[in-house]
């Protein structure tokens, strides 16, 4: 049904010439540039957009733009030219309505380690402009989800670092946003905890909040997100669903140890065989070729395989040719 | 109301941050304070006589009470933005939706906090010494509170402008303190030759000490409208330079 105000139809008014749904996205950066003081520049004019809901990476080697383009979005970095919207808003225009949106967790601790850690998402909570008695009530919700409760009056220096990592995560969680940025959240933190973090990412995500995230470990991208921008140079090179960049993988390389020694690499017709040691061989098994052909063959040959493992992640092979590693 | 809490939050975090300090950020100047008293005022000040028709213990007490105000507004200011900024929580202040005028009537209210906590407490101090009849109850408010906010606001443009530790000691020590032991504390201008008594109109601390002590003792060796402008002024100034430094991001944004 349409809209009518004043005998105008809604719909027939057209104020800004944008894309459809261009205002229904998480986020929309067009034309986005930064060059800093002292000349370099970097961003190069980028264009991303991230729908609501999605679980997205933004990868990219050091000094590729990732940070500047967060710092921008999160109105810590000032930019050169061109727009971000989040959820509509401009971040210039509407600086205020943007900042109600996004929860960021930076790479480095910058919270006060004289604090503790309740009072760190109280001051939080205070600086949305929520209420005491209800900053309370939000701070238990973020901290036991982050398991952190037990730890609420322990001054922040004293934490570990994973549990550092969580309080800013539960921190950027206060105000409810609906988009939350993850610069490389689990950044020196241990195997263990860093997969309890992954799950906790997994569970904000199913409650509806967009996330962005960046991160150098690929198997977590890979792991968590739907959808993936590669930044290199201050340029997108790359952006499209996980699962589309990952079918462009033509040969997955894999390792496989060996029951006995070999004198020399075997020769599978269709694989591409290298043997590193008398004991272990790298097998390049073409996406259209599946691993029956090649054990069969290996079977007929007297070779027994003991175990085996990807030579690399997945991502990591194509990232590395996308930026040129 | 969503602004009044974000304003409370950082007041209230910043008068926290001195009171868990409290030995480093009351103590000293109550000791400092106690001596200035006994040495300058009890022990010198019987050879140096009246001036202006006041005892020398009473001269200085309106003083003393406002440097330990400027130093104490001025240092609590400087210390915990410069400390924001180094640590990096500056961030968490840049990425929720605080208008920067909050964010600097925050930082200033917790340095006048400190200032005004201070300045009362070397009150109290004189007292032990002196007994003080106010002579303009207004004015001596007026002048104790605007000095506070005054040098809170110095403190933080020195903070934001300042990249490393010795950045925010070189103005109080180099700068104010001279000003302020220059600034007719211990003396009356009209005590110095010609020359020295034209430059020193050129500090605004005198304008501040001498209409503190009009309002305390009924003294002063400026008129009262001109220093009162002067205040004003130099608050308005300090008030458009740091939100146009705030708005800019200098020093706070890259």
């Amino acid at each position: 049904m349409k809209s009518e105000f004043i005998g105008l139809s809604v719909e027939s008014i057209n104020f800004f010439p944008v894309p459809p749904g261009f205002f229904m996205k998480a986020l929309a950066i067009r034309n986005l540039s930064k060059t800093y003081g002292n000349g370099f520049t970097a961003l190069h004019g980028i264009d991303l957009d991230v729908e609501d809901g999605d679980f997205f990476a933004l990868l990219g080697p050091n000094g590729a733009g990732k940070s500047t383009a967060i710092g921008i979005i999160c109105s810590l970095v000032n930019l050169s030219g061109g727009s971000v919207r989040v959820f509509g808003y401009d971040l210039v225009r509407q600086t205020e309505q943007v900042k109600q949106c996004i929860g960021m967790v930076p790479q480095e601790i910058n919270f006060n380690q004289f604090e503790t850690v309740q009072n760190i998402i109280l001051n939080q909570a205070g600086y949305y402009g929520i209420a005491y008695q209800e900053a309370l009530v939000r701070a238990e919700k973020c901290l036991k989800q982050m398991h952190l409760w037990d730890h609420r009056h322990t001054v922040s220096r004293r934490l570990s670092g994973g549990m550092k990592r969580r309080v800013m995560i539960a921190r950027a969680l206060v105000h409810d946003p609906r988009l939350l940025i993850l610069d490389e959240p689990t950044a020196g933190v241990d195997i263990e905890i860093r997969r309890s973090m992954w799950q906790l990412m997994r569970e904000v995500n199913a409650g509806g909040t967009t996330i962005i995230l960046t991160t150098h470990y690929l198997e977590e991208a890979e792991s968590l997100c739907r959808n993936i921008a590669i930044i290199d140079k201050g340029t997108i090179i790359k952006h499209s669903k996980m699962s589309d960049l990952l079918a462009q993988i033509k040969v997955n390389h894999f390792i496989l140890d060996l029951a006995d020694r070999l004198a020399k690499p075997p020769v599978v017709e269709g694989y591409d065989v290298v043997q590193l040691d008398s004991q272990t061989l790298q097998v390049g098994i073409p996406g259209e070729k599946g691993f029956n052909q090649l054990f069969s063959e290996l079977t007929r040959q007297g070779i027994s395989v003991t175990s085996m493992k990807n030579k690399s992640n997945r991502l990591e092979s194509l990232f590395l040719d996308l930026v040129g590693g | 109301m969503g602004y009044r809490i974000a304003l409370l939050t950082i007041m209230s975090k910043e008068v926290r941050r001195f009171m868990r300090i409290w030995p480093q950020t009351m103590l000293p100047p109550a000791i400092t304070t106690a001596l200035y008293f006994l040495i300058f005022g009890t022990l010198m000040g019987q050879r140096i006589g009246d001036i202006s028709g006041a005892s020398y213990m009473d001269y200085i007490v309106p003083g003393i009470i406002l440097m330990s105000v400027i130093s104490h507004s001025y240092a609590n200011v400087v210390s915990s933005f410069y400390s924001t900024k180094f640590q990096r929580h500056i961030e968490e202040l840049l990425v929720s939706p605080v208008p920067n005028w909050v964010i600097l009537a925050g930082y200033v209210g917790g340095g006048v906090c400190r200032g005004l906590l201070v300045g009362s407490v070397v009150i109290g101090i004189s007292l032990l010494f002196t007994s003080i009849s106010v002579s303009h109850w207004g004015l001596s408010c007026l002048i104790f509170f605007l000095t506070a906010v005054l040098f809170a606001l110095a403190g933080f443009i020195n903070a934001v402008f300042a990249d490393s530790f010795d950045d925010i000691s070189i103005i109080p020590n180099f700068i104010l303190t001279p000003l302020t032991y220059l600034g007719g504390v211990f003396y009356s201008v009209e005590m110095l030759p010609e020359l020295w008594q034209n430059i020193s109109l050129a500090n605004p601390i005198l304008y501040i000490v001498n209409s503190f002590r009009y309002g305390l003792i009924g003294v002063t060796d400026v008129d009262i409208t001109l220093a009162l402008t002067m205040i004003v002024g130099f608050i308005v100034t300090l008030i458009s330079l740091s939100l146009y430094l705030l708005d800019k991001g200098i020093g706070i944004k890259q």
